[in-house]
């Protein structure tokens, strides 16, 4: 297969592939057993420039776009979806920054992150407000040169290992989502503390945590964008990071793919491989066209975004959700074929499926994409 | 601080045929690679360098192809690369390649420290980086698990023996060759793989070392091979369980057996 990448995507493919190989994968299975957060790799990400690959140059990154974002998930969640989503999470925590930071905040926050020093995350989601954003619940008072934060936000990937917090609050409650603001919060700032850790079916490498904030006074330059622009800066973010999800998913359904075929090749029953099985063959040949069909909507979506198209949101919400159900059905798939042996964690294929499952669950779950979609398509019907 | 790199580019195989017409290795339908225990000497360069300052510089005696393993060094952190490369190194031998590779560093100007691999995988003969420091008349320390200090034109290092380690003192220049305990290697970086795409490979044919052309090649190179084999694989030893004092008394007397 043939992307029509250029020879630098190729270049940080193969770099990517080689760091999934060599380190991550011989980890996978203990950062999923003991639940750790995988600082060891995320050093080595830092080590090999990976960091910083879609931010620009001139705040120390590598200068590429979503695209090299999303080939950087895919390679890395094909050893472990947990353990990218330490870079992942970060690009979604970013992403705000990119789009509204000024150029203040732009030199203070993305060299860090660039580098590698400083992990990302992003606080939107709160026990009340998952689908439905507009049922947020915190606060941000301005006193004065700050703003006063006060509420919960849970499920918060990198939480507590990342730095630095985009968090969406309500400046103005009345207002409804127009009445919503995003802040830059630093870690260690008196009142943000960090409550629970989730234990998950799976990405359990991944730390997914509560995020309190208690009278947490943060100066007003932290504001993004402007007051009550939270919402829209919110769902732009989405628009720049869903393509992310789906490389992601992508990743996933290959890494269980590669497992299954190699097994299906090597696995003797009846004195033949089952490859050799017609039945398998056909479940072979559709996974792999599913993978396909995937990678080409993920990488047509990036670059859609990183030609600066100007409304790519249904772009984003098919590619995450297509290829993150394509994720689900190839692993599932992948189990089956490694039989008895794929529901046990001696073989990789049961983790692939258990970390495919929150592809169609996070950063919109996958009714809401189709909401998205389906909006779109009788908005623009309306228009001709 | 300069520092010089010798690598050596191998088949990626721990299974090496050998022609038994030629009696040479069969590098033919193999991919190549730099020689595993040289990726060691290549870390241990680049930390010396980011320690200290100063340059890392790879060097190779090769075919064209070995071009390859020098930008992987340079992706990998090394700052020039030399390619040294002409028909009249055909069939050297270690001591025609000691000769060759000292040549080539002696023009590379002021030098510090030379690290090599312990050994080529291939040929796993161990004898080019003594060869090496001889010819360039400097001290060595072989088998490397670490470098303890570099101080004053000094330096001391942990030496591996089968014992333990010595710790070895010298001044410098000298050679190193390194064993894979000394370091983990890194991955390449981005921007080093980058950078490896553009870098210009010096070149150095036979003239341009200043060499003596009687010592170089085929001609160069006392060394024959008369038979290559594999060694037949070692027998099943005996074990002796039970009470420790027959077992004992057992042996001494399957000894004394063996001995008459």
């Amino acid at each position: 297969m043939d992307y029509l990448l250029t020879e630098e995507q190729i270049m940080l493919r193969d770099l990517c592939r080689e760091v999934a190989e060599e380190k991550i994968k011989p980890v996978a299975a203990k950062y999923d057993r003991e639940e750790k957060f995988p600082w060891e790799i995320v050093k080595i990400l830092a080590q090999s420039d990976l960091c910083g690959v879609y931010i620009p140059e001139e705040y120390g990154g590598m200068g590429g776009g979503i695209l090299e974002l999303c080939i950087t998930a895919e390679e890395l969640s094909r050893g472990c979806a947990g353990i990218a989503l330490s870079f992942a999470g970060t690009a979604l925590g970013t992403d705000p920054i990119l789009l509204f930071g000024n150029e203040d905040q732009k030199k203070k926050y993305l060299p860090d992150i660039a580098s590698g020093k400083k992990l990302a995350a992003y606080g939107i989601t709160e026990p009340a407000a998952g689908s439905d954003v507009s049922a947020m619940q915190t606060t941000a008072r301005k006193e004065g040169d700050y703003y006063v934060l006060n509420g919960t936000k849970h499920f918060i990937t990198n939480g507590g290992e990342a730095e630095i917090y985009t968090i969406v609050a309500m400046t103005d409650k009345s207002k409804g989502t127009r009445g919503a603001s995003v802040f830059i919060v630093e870690k260690d700032t008196p009142g943000f503390t960090f409550g629970k850790k989730e234990e998950k079916l799976g990405i359990r490498a991944s730390s997914t945590r509560e995020l309190i904030f208690t009278d947490c006074r943060i100066p007003k330059e932290n504001l993004l964008g402007r007051e009550g622009q939270g919402f829209l800066i919110a769902m732009r973010t989405f628009d720049m990071s869903r393509p992310g999800i789906g490389a992601q998913a992508v990743g996933i359904a290959q890494g269980a793919f590669d497992a299954a075929l190699k097994y299906a090749t090597e696995r003797v029953q009846f004195g033949k491989s089952i490859a050799s099985f017609q039945g398998l063959q056909f479940m072979l040949a559709d996974m792999a066209t599913q993978i396909e069909a995937a990678r080409a909507l993920v990488y047509s979506a990036a670059r859609q975004i990183d030609a600066g198209v100007k409304d790519v949101t249904m772009q984003s919400s098919m590619a995450k959700m297509f290829a993150s159900d394509v994720a689900m059905q190839v692993t599932t798939d992948a189990v089956q074929i490694f039989g008895g042996y794929g529901y046990i964690n001696e073989y990789p294929v049961e983790k692939f499926m258990r970390d495919a499952k929150i592809t169609q669950i996070y950063e919109g779950t996958n009714q809401i994409q189709r909401s998205i979609i389906a909006l779109n398509l009788i908005k623009e019907s309306k228009k001709k | 601080m300069n520092i010089v790199v010798c690598i050596k580019q191998v088949p990626d195989t721990t299974q090496v045929k050998i022609d038994p017409e030629t009696n040479t290795l069969i590098r033919e339908g193999v991919q190549s690679i730099i020689n595993p225990f040289d990726m060691y000497a290549i870390e241990e360069g680049v930390r010396l360098k980011e320690r200290f300052g100063g340059k890392t510089t790879v060097i190779t005696m090769g075919p064209p192809q070995a071009e390859n393993a020098l930008r992987e060094a340079i992706a990998l952190g090394c700052d020039d690369a030399i390619l040294v490369s002409d028909r009249a190194f055909a069939g050297s031998d270690t001591l025609a390649t000691g000769y060759t590779l000292a040549n080539a560093i002696k023009r590379t100007g002021e030098f510090d420290i030379i690290i090599c691999g312990k050994q080529a995988s291939d040929g796993d003969t161990a004898q080019v980086g003594p060869g090496i420091a001889t010819q360039l008349d400097i001290p060595q320390i072989t088998y490397v698990k670490k470098i303890e200090k570099i101080e004053d034109k000094t330096l001391v290092a942990e030496r591996m023996t089968e014992e333990g380690f010595e710790i070895i003192q010298t001044s410098l220049p000298c050679l190193l060759t390194v064993v894979k305990e000394i370091n983990e290697p890194r991955l390449p970086s981005l921007k080093g793989k980058m950078k490896a795409k553009k870098a210009e490979i010096i070149s150095w044919k036979a003239i341009d070392i200043d060499a003596d052309e009687g010592q170089l090649g085929l001609g160069g190179s006392p060394t024959w091979v008369s038979k290559i084999f594999t060694p037949p694989p070692r027998p099943k030893g005996e074990i002796f369980d039970g009470d420790p004092e027959e077992a004992a008394t057992k042996i001494v007397h399957l000894l004394k057996d063996r001995l008459n």
